[in-house]
């Protein structure tokens, strides 16, 4: 009989489940890891990775669309051919679901294929997948075991979260898309309607607009991106706007028409005006929810609120030996997130010394559109309906050296600090490359520095990075390049 | 040329002194080795000599001048053949090879010539605190909330890498009150930071290498031994200390004792409302002596004499890993029943570790009781902003002469410990008799 037993059981193999197991098979424990689906989850099959490769293709583009900027003339037209962008894209899923599924064979840790259900604390049931085998897990990986019933002292829930669809505009895969779709047309729409425009929605609407096609986003709240800083919001919205992105903001599609090969979206403002925007498709991208159903949580009395299974600060749920985290455990719903959340988890279950919980306020967040727009920390509201006292440093891209010469001097950064103590509250930040700046902020957060180390911190020139000490030097009268 | 005598430093740590007096007036001859000035810091009286001989050709600094900067110059020499018109006082002040304090040895600024002695075979090269052994690994945001918290880094443990002291290690010293700058420390700062840094003991290095490797194992300070040890020390370094001890009959309190227990009103359980002890009757005793004898219960800063009008005693209770100091405030209004009461209830949360700061911070004295451990007299070491600590012993049956014949009597060893800046031994005394006297008639504490 085939060894059933586990230290530790991890259900969903996206980028928390996989990276807690590995984690846990570090720590000594005997793991194995159940999927459904894909290695990697959503994030790099379907999410995260293979959409940035999208974006690249479209920044390609862009680039080569301004050859002539740079001194370049291109003989002949550059065009997208939409089967080899989307292929490319699907490859790099398909070489990175392959490296999971390598590194859970150099941890050894054993993969179960199928669908999981929790049928009383320690146990785990394995049924048949419900889920077809597709492209890039075609075929199920080898060696991995099936159907059965296993047990385990500690049972991660890392099931992740689905694309939430609102009542009515139900996508149906054809007119109506979620990411699934959106991630491989077959040819290129000529119009999108998008609806939402959080990270997922503007980075579509950004990758449509770059392969010339008309997008229209429409979003509920009064800014793009609602939950970064207004300030950085606005001057994005202002350059996809420039961009020629149509954005309708405080509105909402009311309803959706059908026809053969179109939709007409019925898009109501919030002075109660409805207008009507046909389109070939509509993009619905309100929003994820945590796959909390049919894996026996409710049975159990695992402690579940507005679709996300409650935790404690160590990815603790109410039930003992059961534990949640990433997407399924609650917001933000964020890969690297998800990734620390697990580690956590798992290292609080081997109690390694000095495990904390993780601080909320230090997850940055990126978005790919073009340009960027990347984050850490409090907003300028926040931070005053906070009640905090603050210093507010801004740089603008057109006065540093580098992006002038990268033909990219449209961004800008930003940086809260608290007045009295100096402590880095947020750093916030639009333009070219950003979503690698940021993480100098997010360490500089953790290693708690105040403004003072910041400005002690040599930056070397010319990088785009001097663009964030300048913010600092701004937040105390102190800018030298402006 | 003309030899410069400066300032001496006595102490690694002595930034100034005062002159106190010269044993050389100018003309004199003086050769090496004379004493030719007494210096003063705030702790002792030191002698400066002549390195070199010759004629004193000026004195610069007046005896009596207060605050006196180290290498100041303070007078000049004259060499055989020079005359004062030599003497060019301008740049006296630069550090000067020839200075008065070359000879002087560096001692640990301290009254008691015993402990330099101890000290000094212990610890032949005090090692002025080395940057890197004394480091404290901190955020620099931690640094910069301690700073505007005023909370001692030194007092907190880190919960952060490698016991790095990070935000959150602050803001729970905040929540809880632990860290702060003691009131007296806060009320006389200077005083401290001269006392600071000369009795830094060996270093952890020099300690575990009289060890073998295998045979300890290290276990880190929290932030109580931390506190305990920096206030004790504090205290030690700073406060002279005066010991007064007496014994006292005991029979007729643990007679009253008896009797007002057996009178306790019972509630339907059968649980009396009270149950005295005889350290409730120590504490209630105590604060009825520093009612009668005001001038002892006193808080020193270095400008005043704090004259407490209650009496706000301590209490030391030993806890897991420490212990603490709960405070029966105006205990000598209080009644019996309700010093005890507050007593089991600050016992029973001290425990717990639930004590909040403004029930152990603060106090005008203190009493340690080692009585129930079979102790029969020890000395404790007075807690700053305390001038006095109570020392008290267990009560014993002990051969007393009474009307010239030999009896049996119960007797209980007590020793005032006082701060001799503000309570000198004579006050100390008045107090401890006042305290005998409630202790061996204890009916006039129910009055």
């Amino acid at each position: 009989m085939a060894d059933t037993n586990y230290d530790v059981i991890i259900i969903g193999s996206g980028p928390g489940g996989y990276v807690t197991a590995i984690r846990s098979a570090q720590l000594g424990f005997k793991t194995a890891i159940v999927e459904r689906e894909h290695l990697g989850g959503i994030c790099l099959n379907w999410g995260c990775i293979p959409t940035k490769a999208l974006l690249r293709s479209a920044e390609i583009l862009d680039h080569a669309n301004h050859a002539k900027s740079f001194g370049l003339t291109l003989e002949g037209a550059m065009k997208a051919d939409v089967k080899d962008v989307v292929a490319r894209s699907r490859g790099v899923s398909a070489r990175l679901n392959g490296g999971v599924g390598f590194l859970m064979k150099k941890n050894k840790i054993d993969v179960i294929w199928g669908e999981a259900k929790l049928t009383k604390p320690g146990e785990v049931k394995v049924g048949k997948s419900s889920k077809p085998v597709v492209e890039p897990q075609n075929p199920i990986p080898k060696g991995v075991k099936g159907e059965g019933t296993y047990t385990a002292k500690h049972i991660i829930v890392a099931t992740g979260a689905r694309p939430r669809s609102l009542p009515g505009i139900e996508p149906d895969g054809k007119l109506i898309w979620t990411y699934f779709e959106a991630m491989k047309p077959a040819k290129m729409p000529k119009s999108l309607v998008v609806m939402g425009s959080g990270a997922i929605g503007i980075e579509f609407a950004s990758f449509y607009l770059s392969m010339g096609v008309d997008v229209t986003v429409v979003e509920l709240m009064a800014n793009v991106m609602p939950v970064e800083d207004e300030e950085i919001s606005k001057f994005a919205r202002k350059a996809l706007e420039k961009r020629g992105l149509k954005i309708i903001t405080e509105a909402k599609v009311t309803k959706v028409d059908k026809a053969a090969s179109s939709i007409t979206a019925h898009v109501e403002t919030k002075d109660g005006k409805v207008s009507q925007i046909t389109a070939d498709h509509l993009i619905s991208a309100v929003g994820v929810q945590g796959n909390i159903e049919n894996i026996g949580l409710e049975a159990l009395g695992v402690k579940t609120d507005r679709g996300c299974v409650v935790i404690d600060e160590y990815g603790r749920t109410n039930v003992p030996g059961i534990y949640a985290i990433g997407d399924v455990a609650g917001p933000p719903m964020l890969a690297h997130k998800a990734e620390h959340e697990g580690v956590i988890c798992i290292e609080k279950i081997a109690d390694v010394p000095g495990v904390h919980a993780m601080d909320h306020r230090k997850i940055p967040g990126c978005t790919y559109c073009n340009p960027q727009v990347a984050s850490v920390g409090l907003t300028e509201a926040k931070a005053k309906e906070q009640g905090r006292e603050i210093r507010v440093g801004r740089y603008m891209f057109n006065a540093n050296g580098k992006a002038i010469a990268l033909g990219e001097d449209n961004g800008m950064i930003k940086v809260i600090f608290d007045k009295k103590s100096g402590e880095l509250l947020g750093a916030h930040m639009c333009g070219a490359e950003v979503t690698e700046l940021i993480q100098g902020f997010v360490v500089a957060m953790n290693l708690e520095t105040t403004e003072e180390e910041l400005m002690h911190t040599i930056f070397p020139h010319p990088t785009l990075s001097e663009m964030m000490k300048e913010s600092v030097l701004d937040a105390y009268g102190r800018v030298l390049n402006a | 040329m003309p030899i410069n005598i400066t300032m001496p430093a006595l102490s690694p740590t002595m930034e100034e002194g005062n002159l106190a007096k010269w044993l050389v007036k100018e003309g004199d001859q003086v050769s090496a080795g004379d004493v030719i000035a007494e210096i003063e810091t705030d702790k002792a009286t030191m002698e400066v000599e002549a390195v070199d001989e010759g004629t004193v050709g000026k004195i610069v600094v007046p005896a009596g001048t207060a605050g006196v900067k180290v290498n100041e110059l303070i007078a000049v020499l004259l060499e055989d053949g020079e005359d004062a018109s030599a003497i060019d006082t301008s740049g006296g002040s630069a550090p000067a090879e020839k200075s008065g304090g070359d000879k002087v040895p560096a001692v640990p600024e301290s009254s008691s010539a015993i402990e330099v002695g101890a000290k000094a075979a212990t610890d032949p090269v005090p090692a002025p605190k080395n940057a890197d052994g004394d480091r404290i690994f901190s955020s620099p945001l931690a640094r910069r909330l301690a700073k505007l918290n005023g909370l001692d880094l030194k007092a907190l443990s880190g919960s952060g890498p490698h016991g790095r002291i990070v935000k959150r290690d602050i803001e729970e010293a905040l929540a809880a009150g632990t860290g702060t700058a003691a009131p007296a420390a806060a009320e006389a700062p200077k005083a401290a930071a001269a006392a600071s840094a000369p009795a830094t003991g060996a270093s952890a290095d020099q300690v575990l290498k009289l060890f073998d490797k295998d045979s300890y194992e290290l276990v880190p300070h929290d932030g109580m031994r931390k506190t305990i040890a920096k206030r004790l020390t504090e205290s030690k370094q700073t406060i002279p200390h005066f010991y007064v001890s007496v014994d006292c009959e005991l029979d007729a309190l643990l007679a009253l004792r008896t009797q007002l227990n057996d009178a306790a009103a019972k509630d339907k359980e059968g649980k009396p409302a009270y149950k005295l002890s005889v350290n409730d009757m120590t504490i209630k005793a105590l604060a009825l002596a520093l009612r009668d004898v005001p001038n002892a219960n006193v808080s020193w800063t270095d400008e005043n004499m704090v004259m407490h009008k209650h009496a706000d005693v301590g209490v030391a209770v030993s806890i897991p890993g420490g212990l603490i100091t709960p405070i029966i405030r105006r205990a000598e209004e209080k009644p019996l029943s309700v010093i005890s009461n507050e007593m089991k209830d600050y016992g029973k949360r001290a425990k717990e570790r639930k004590l909040k700061p403004e029930e152990y911070q603060g106090g005008t004295t203190a009493v340690s009781n080692m009585g129930m451990m079979g102790v029969k007299n020890f000395s404790a070491v007075v807690n700053p902003p305390h001038a006095t600590i109570l020392a008290v012993g267990a009560g014993e049956k002990r051969p007393v002469v009474k009307n010239g014949e030999l009896a049996v009597a119960t007797v209980m060893s007590v020793t005032l410990s006082t701060d001799h800046r503000c309570v000198d031994g004579a006050l100390g005394a008045e107090l401890l008799a006042a305290f005998k006297g409630y202790i061996e008639n204890p009916m006039s504490m129910l009055v």
